[in-house]
């Protein structure tokens, strides 16, 4: 019996031949990630073991990028806790303000991590790095302090969908459209427990951009991991970052899938996610009526360059609704830098957005555009439950670049292409 | 061990902004955490509830994050357990590093909230008092429970390591 690209990864870390789903292992990790929200509490449990050292300083990254630039004291406080950490234990992937940005934008831009690793991050979307043919998934704190001191993690191999995508993408869709519509297929549970597989000829041909958006959402899902094999595409993206050798894993042909879901794309239109759920996922042009305030571009599902590229399109020669605020983040510095290059910074000032420094801010109601009770807000994130972006009578719908910066134009929920026409 | 509380039930896909949300996340001070449980879902609820109580919920309960300050908040806030349906895949295996009892249970929909609830943690029986009735939790497997035994997964590494 084959296996798939999943279980192939997992069974190498375990210095094993072969793994099934189900299978209780412990796997050597190639990298550890922690953030200001969940690392204070993971450095705390670390150092009750007493230990002088971490596993490997080079593989122990702690990125602060959720309340930072520190929003307030308490903030401040937990922001030091990762600093002094950092200095006293000899980490190399420390990101200090100014280096940072958000974690799962910066990892895989850094070249930190690679096709064939297997990553655990404090941070339920760590899932992100599937997108380039890793095995990597989100643990919590208690689970980060275990992997810096000993390097290894128990996993229970998880049993694998392998989703299809086939067909031509309508315009002005892209991978967030591609995950928002699976998710509202399946449910915010659907893949609970399991690898989900992102395979078809769509996906070969989506820019690396749009695979980090896919894998990324694999959580919303449930998913224990997303993982889309590596292929040239990957091998390009990583070819300027890699500072050491990779693996790139392929499922078999006859591997084994607790389930197989074929989807053809020509029928996923832009796609709005309603609230307080991913899963309430309508066509943006069935969305009614929905007047917003606010509209966020960023965060680690839509904060790379061919988001704000996109969004640019959109935005070029427009101006943003009077009883609309656009905030527009880059996901790191070099996305920032990048975008001022393009004269993409520019178009979003003429439209009169907010562009700021990379952080999380906004994405999970830390600052920088909290949403007051009543208030509704388009965003490019991930999650739109009760209280996701501020008061917790706020509504949060969930959108493709393209589809924010058509709304934040309109004042209300819009498609594309009744601000831009086609576009493409 | 067993737990013995009044149950407190909420609905499936409990997230875990409803169990701790985000803006309170500036600290990892469990005292400061407990206060705010469940707020998002039920804004009193920490004010309601009396030490021992258990919370019971449809499936999914702890998706999102993987904010281990989910189920700090709800042991800081002095629930005994949490019965599910189903749980998500990262609030269970926090639940299980951090001490925090969780039981599967799929018959838990019946369970109302002031019914009184007893759960014996060994062999999994959940007894509804007020009902009168009885139902099953998963077991643990077995790699799990050695977790729990040893007090959680920094107690079970502190071990391994002296090995
Ligand atoms: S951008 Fe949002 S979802 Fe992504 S890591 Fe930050 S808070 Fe989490």
């Amino acid at each position: 019996m084959g296996m798939t690209v999943t279980e192939k990864i997992l069974a190498e870390h375990a210095g094993l031949d072969y793994v099934e789903p189900g299978q209780l292992i412990n796997a050597r990790l190639d990298l550890v990630l922690g953030n200001d929200i969940t690392a204070p509490v993971a450095i705390g449990e670390f150092k009750k073991l007493g230990l002088k050292r971490v596993f490997d300083t080079e593989k122990v990254v702690l990125v602060p990028d959720h309340f930072t630039p520190n929003k307030d004291i308490k903030s401040a406080e937990q922001a030091k806790v990762l600093r002094e950490f950092a200095r006293e234990f000899k980490i190399k992937n420390y990101f200090e303000v100014g280096r940072m940005g958000i974690e799962h934008c910066l990892l895989p831009e850094a070249g930190l991590v690679l096709p064939g690793d297997v990553v655990i991050g404090a941070d339920s979307h760590t899932c992100t790095y599937g997108a380039l043919g890793a095995f990597a998934t989100g643990v919590g704190s208690t689970d980060m302090a275990a992997g810096m001191a000993t390097g290894e993690a128990w996993f229970k191999v998880p049993e694998s969908i392998r989703f299809i995508y086939h067909g031509k993408m309508l315009p002005w869709v892209g991978g967030k459209d591609l995950i928002l519509y699976t998710i509202g297929k399946i449910g915010v549970d659907g893949a609970r427990y399991r690898a989900m597989e992102f395979t078809g000829e769509v996906i070969e041909n989506l820019s690396m951009d749009g695979r980090f958006t896919m894998a990324n959402m694999a959580i919303e899902a449930g998913g224990k991991n997303g993982i889309i094999m590596a292929d040239n595409i990957t091998k390009e993206y990583v070819k300027k970052r890699a500072r050491r050798e990779y693996k790139i894993f392929t499922s078999d042909e006859d591997a084994r899938y607790a389930e197989i879901i074929d989807f053809n794309v020509g029928d996923i239109e832009p796609q709005v996610a309603f609230p307080h759920l991913p899963e309430k996922t309508r066509s943006v042009r069935q969305a009614g009526k929905v007047l917003i305030d606010q509209v966020v571009i960023g965060s680690c599902t839509n904060g790379r360059m061919e988001d704000l590229r996109v969004a640019a399109r959109v935005l070029k020669g427009k101006q943003v609704h009077k009883e609309v605020r656009l905030i527009i983040i880059p996901g790191t510095q070099d996305i920032f830098r990048q975008a001022i290059r393009e004269g993409l910074v520019e178009i979003f000032l003429d439209a009169k957005a907010v562009f700021s420094t990379p952080t999380c801010g906004p994405c999970l109601g830390g600052h920088m555009g909290i949403l007051a009770a009543g208030e509704r807000a388009v965003a490019t994130t991930n999650r739109n439950f009760v209280g996701r972006m501020g008061h917790p009578e706020s509504e949060v719908y969930l959108a493709n670049p393209a589809v924010a910066a058509a709304s934040a134009v309109a004042g209300r929920i819009a498609a594309p292409e009744e601000v831009a026409g086609d576009g493409i | 061990m067993e737990f013995n509380g009044k149950a407190w039930k909420f609905g499936d896909d409990v997230d875990t902004d409803a169990i701790i949300p985000a803006r309170y996340l500036n600290t990892s001070d469990p005292r400061e955490l407990a206060l705010h449980c469940m707020e998002d879902a039920d804004a009193l609820f920490s004010q309601k509830i009396n030490k021992g109580d258990i919370i019971v919920a449809g499936k999914n309960f702890g998706c999102g994050s993987s904010r281990e300050h989910a189920p700090i908040a709800i042991k800081a806030a002095g629930i005994s357990c949490v019965i599910a349906c189903s749980f998500a895949r990262i609030f269970y295996r926090n639940s299980i590093n951090i001490g925090l009892p969780i039981f599967e249970c799929d018959e838990a929909r019946e369970i109302q909230t002031g019914d009184i609830i007893e759960v014996n943690a060994v062999t999994g029986e959940i007894k509804n008092h007020t009902q009168k009735k009885k139902y099953r939790a998963v077991p643990f497997p077995d790699f799990m429970r050695s977790i729990i035994d040893a007090g959680g997964l920094m107690p079970y590494v502190a071990r391994k390591i002296k090995e």
